[in-house]
């Protein structure tokens, strides 16, 4: 007996999982998957003497990597990124705050001066700020003008120079889940607060920032994670005094021409990139804020 | 009893739009208040002010004859149940009722005698643990009320607390609320847009239109003595006739109207050639199958409605007006297409100024200078 095909079945009009699917599945594959297992495959790799790739196992990579010079810059990169992180909170949420209560027609206007800078490219904003605090920048020829000062103040290859683009990098990805976060904020509660006695400081404490703490915590994972990969505003603004993961990674592949060992640095960025969001989830933070 | 409230000459403008004008109310000690209007009358409005969500644009408002305008929400000893209830998601039923008297830093022992005390009076016990979100609607609404409760407020201000409930929660929690009202005998405020909610539970009611107060008055007062055309139709259901007194003799006028004159008690406060209005209720309604004396409406029977209790019975007038006459079942009816004279007893009926009678008072103010 032939086999019925089920009312469901014969009705079906959605199209085949392959043809809504499959493209952007073969493009994840052949974008993403294919190269991060090179990735994973190139860390195990050897080099020959003039540091071509030779496709033999080993596990001196990894072992390189505790070295203390190594091991410093791994501190210095999660100080860099935690200090940024900080710095991120307390001038993101006040804005975030303001922008997202306000009553105000102005507020589209805001949250598009966040915005805007997205849309242009990071690197090019970094090099604006080398020539803004340059020696010979708009600043220093500003402050000498006034007689603030007789000479240049040395203001690049610093370390607060670096976090300070780092800041300026990132602070849109503090602001817009804060924002979001905040906007959500039901007016009644925070009139309920006050209504049962509780001072501005109180409610703050009580009511708003634990209601926005979900905000707040995944602003911080989108700063604090790609901070520790982010080469080119330590390069430009620090000049090499303040390295982080990013630049061992990217001197490895360029000016060093160690690809495997900037390949095992890479899995070691991604393995603790993976750890903190699997934290962030196990806290009980929201995936889709983070947009992944 | 001492009045408790006292709103003065209060305005509030939203740029523009005057939404509450020159309101005068007193609300006693211990007293149930209902603004009682539909939406955008005012009604919230008043209810926000006197919370300290917003400020009147002019005019005093006294706690306890204490001005408390120019105090913050946390500073007065007035507490809001609020529409949406505004429990806080992320504290337990038990630390949400503990807010208020953490606030004021009240010792832990006592902060959880007094939680549990209440708990037990709005019976919520063994929910302490829970979150708001694993409550159902009426459970919240308890919640809500035992939080603004604890705080032992001199006002308790309610904004339509139970227009999220389903008609029989509604129901149990209107005699729920007068209950807790008369044993903790706080003052109620409660703002709604439920007319029989209000007739319900209020000692008194301040009708709101436009953001104006049209009367304030106990429920039976505003029943059958409505002070202006809008409490007539708003309050339960009428007959509405306009026409112009043309005699008034022993308290009774003759008004006639387009379809005949009728007669009706009156005060002083009317004279000859005013246009007023005439309400009477569909219970007070009567019927002759013969002219009666001093009315000379007549009317033809179109149709009869059938409500459990009641029979109404809808009449049109010759210019095409209809009235509602209501019977209890059983008591005889005249038949559809039946020719009837309508009329009613004269102290049955409520004459009511419209807006002539203020052109009349000016014309007379003009006499006078």
């Amino acid at each position: 007996m032939m086999k019925k095909r089920s009312k469901h079945e014969f009705k079906s009009n959605t199209m085949p999982a392959m043809v809504t699917v499959g493209p952007v599945a073969i493009l994840l594959l052949f974008l993403v998957v294919a190269p991060l297992i090179f990735v994973a495959v190139m860390s195990f790799c050897q080099t020959d003497e003039f540091y071509n790739v030779v496709y033999r196992f080993t596990a001196v990579n990894y072992g390189k990597l505790v070295s203390p010079d190594y091991l410093k810059i791994y501190a210095q990169s999660l100080l860099i990124a935690f200090v940024t992180t900080l710095i991120c909170v307390l001038v993101g949420y006040p804005f975030a705050y303001v922008i997202a209560r306000t009553k105000s027609k102005k507020k589209q206007l805001f949250y598009m001066l966040v915005i805007i800078p997205f849309w242009t490219n990071s690197l090019i904003r970094i090099y604006g700020w080398r020539t803004f605090l340059g020696n010979s920048g708009w600043l220093n020829k500003l402050l000498m003008t006034i007689g603030v000062v007789s000479e240049p103040v040395e203001f690049l290859y610093k370390t607060g120079t670096t976090v300070l683009g780092m800041v300026y990098c990132f602070i849109p990805f503090m602001v817009l889940p804060l924002y979001t976060a905040i906007e959500k904020l039901d007016d009644s509660l925070l009139e309920a607060s006050s209504d049962l006695g509780a001072k501005p400081v109180k409610t703050l404490f009580e009511v708003i920032l634990p209601l926005t703490a979900s905000g707040i915590f995944s602003g911080c994972i989108m700063v604090f994670i790609p901070c520790l990969g982010y080469f080119f505003v330590s390069n430009i603004l620090g000049g090499g005094n303040t390295d982080m993961i990013g630049n061992l990674i990217e001197r490895q592949f360029k000016s060093a021409n160690n690809w495997p060992l900037g390949a095992a640095l890479s899995i070691i960025l991604i393995l603790v990139t993976l750890l903190l969001v699997k934290i962030y989830q196990k806290l009980g933070g929201d995936m889709d804020s983070l947009g992944v | 009893m001492g009045t408790i409230v006292e709103l003065s000459g209060v305005n509030k403008l939203y740029g523009t739009n005057h939404v509450v004008k020159d309101l005068n109310i007193t609300v006693d000690e211990g007293e149930f208040l209902t603004l009682l209007g539909s939406s955008g009358c005012g009604k919230t409005t008043t209810l926000r002010m006197i919370a300290g969500f917003e400020e009147p644009t002019t005019g005093s408002i006294k706690v306890e004859g204490e001005s408390i305008e120019e105090k913050e929400p946390f500073e007065r000893n007035v507490n809001t149940v609020f529409q949406t209830y505004a429990l806080f998601p992320h504290k337990t039923i038990f630390d949400n009722i503990a807010y208020g008297l953490k606030m004021k830093k009240v010792p832990k022992d006592e902060i959880r005698q007094r939680v549990l005390e209440m708990m037990d009076m709005v019976q919520l016990t063994g929910f302490e643990n829970r979150y708001p979100s694993q409550l159902s609607g009426g459970q919240k609404q308890r919640v809500a009320i035992a939080r603004a409760l604890i705080n032992r407020p001199r006002v308790l201000l309610l904004d339509e607390p139970l227009g999220a409930l389903d008609l029989k929660l509604r129901k149990q929690m209107q005699l729920e609320l007068k209950r807790l009202q008369k044993k903790l005998n706080i003052t109620f405020i409660y703002v709604t847009h439920d007319q029989e909610e209000a007739l319900t539970m209020s000692d008194r009611i301040a009708i709101m239109h436009d953001g104006v107060v049209d009367q304030l008055a106990c429920p039976k007062d505003i029943y059958e003595h409505p002070a202006t055309r809008f409490v007539a139709t708003f309050i339960g259901e009428t007959n509405i006739y306009d026409g112009c007194v043309t005699s008034i003799t022993d308290g009774i006028a003759t008004v006639t109207l387009e379809n005949g004159a009728v007669r009706v008690k009156c005060d002083k406060s009317f004279s000859i050639l005013e246009y007023a209005t005439v309400s009477v209720r569909p219970e007070n309604m009567r019927f002759d199958t013969k002219p009666h004396e001093g009315f000379e409406l007549v009317a033809v029977v179109k149709d009869f409605i059938y409500v459990g209790s009641v029979l109404k019975c809808i009449v049109s007038l010759p210019n095409g007006n209809e009235l509602k006459i209501e019977r209890l079942s059983g008591q005889e009816l005249p038949t559809i297409g039946s020719r009837i004279y309508p009329y009613w007893e004269p102290e049955d009926g409520v004459l009511i100024h419209n807006d002539s009678y203020k052109i009349f008072k000016a014309l007379d103010e003009i006499k006078l200078a």
